[in-house]
């Protein structure tokens, strides 16, 4: 062993001041908050300045339990900041941005079109997805043989 | 004597005057009748016509959920009365004929097709309630040659040359509809089916 020893440190989202959460269940499902504060291990107070069209959360206690941590963190945000203080830093750091272009919206957008899709269009999607899945075993079979 | 005059009064002289005598089914009875007969009760309530719903539109394409041809999806033609639907497959593609099926037991899908090409008169023959009754048997598969034929496969039930050009003229146009659109023809070729947590309440159609 030598005497070095490199500690790196955890990757794990963390409950913090400034960490954007995403609402899974209340009024409020489905949108963005940043914690401004931590009332108790149970309860934050989040707080929601987004400037997009019914996507605002107003400042409220929430359950830690109804909400998701997103890796996306307001940098600087000081403890208790006002609405008008986070509303700044929240354009600052282009959350609403960062939020569209993530995996997890993408994914959400996808599932909520498919469960808007009639009959007739989830007829459709399920003979493309047979036709992508048969063009992809043929190239696969090509490149084994 | 005719039937006309039958219950009629007849008119009699006695000596210098004369009177009318009124039938003997006219004159009022002697004797009331020891038991009272029972009037039948008036229903107060009318047959209403069937309010359909809303989605359920002629062009629609349903999607059967009971009977011989569950889950067939199959185009709606017309209203018929007390809450039947008019329908077709059309025959060609999925093997339903021109039929009536009870509206509750029908999806409704979103889906529309063009059905203006129809000839209205072919629809109306069609859609009148005898054209579905089922033909009476003849006597002589009634009587005794029947009785004596029991044992023997009976010949199999065709449908009539009239019925499948009535068939054939109420399709033709929807099958040029079908063919314009991409997978349409396909898609009423397939059964529907509940798959892997799909909850039929929470889906759209």
């Amino acid at each position: 062993m030598s005497d070095k020893v490199d500690i790196k440190p955890a990757g794990w989202k963390l409950v913090e001041v400034g960490r954007v959460v995403f609402i899974r269940l209340g009024a409020h499902e489905g949108k963005l908050a940043t914690i401004v504060e931590i009332i108790d291990p149970n309860r934050v107070l989040v707080d929601g300045p987004s400037k997009t069209e019914g996507r605002a959360v107003p400042r409220s206690a929430i359950p830690l339990s109804a909400v998701s941590l997103t890796p996306f963190v307001i940098n600087k945000l000081p403890k208790a900041a006002g609405t008008g203080a986070v509303a700044k830093l929240w354009e600052k750091d282009e959350i609403d941005k960062k939020w569209s272009e993530s995996s997890w919206a993408n994914k959400r957008g996808q599932q909520e079109r498919r469960r808007n899709l009639t009959d007739f269009e989830r007829f459709k999607v399920m003979r493309l997805k047979k036709q992508t899945t048969f063009e992809t075993k043929k190239a696969l079979a090509k490149v084994k043989a | 004597m005719s039937s006309a005059d039958a219950n009629s009064a007849t008119t009699k002289k006695f000596g210098k005057g004369e009177r009318t005598v009124p039938h003997h089914t006219q004159k009022a009875s002697k004797f009331y009748p020891a038991y009272d007969e029972k009037q039948p009760r008036k229903t107060r309530k009318s047959i209403k016509p069937t309010k359909y719903r809303e989605s359920l539109q002629p062009g629609a394409v349903l999607i059967l959920l009971a009977g011989r041809f569950r889950g067939k999806r199959v185009v709606l033609l017309k209203h018929l009365d007390q809450g039947a639907l008019l329908v077709t497959g059309p025959f060609k593609v999925n093997g339903v004929p021109l039929r009536r099926v009870n509206s509750r037991y029908v999806i409704a899908t979103q889906t529309k097709i063009d059905i203006s090409g129809i000839e209205s008169s072919t629809l109306d023959k069609v859609s009148k309630p005898d054209y579905f009754v089922r033909e009476k048997k003849s006597k002589s598969e009634k009587g005794e040659d029947a009785f004596f034929k029991q044992g023997e496969k009976p010949e199999a039930k065709k449908p009539t040359s009239a019925r499948a050009t009535d068939q054939k003229s109420v399709d033709k146009p929807i099958l040029s509809a079908i063919k314009k659109q991409d997978m349409l023809a396909s898609y009423l070729a397939s059964n529907f089916s509940l798959r892997h947590g799909q909850r039929p309440h929470e889906m759209k159609f």
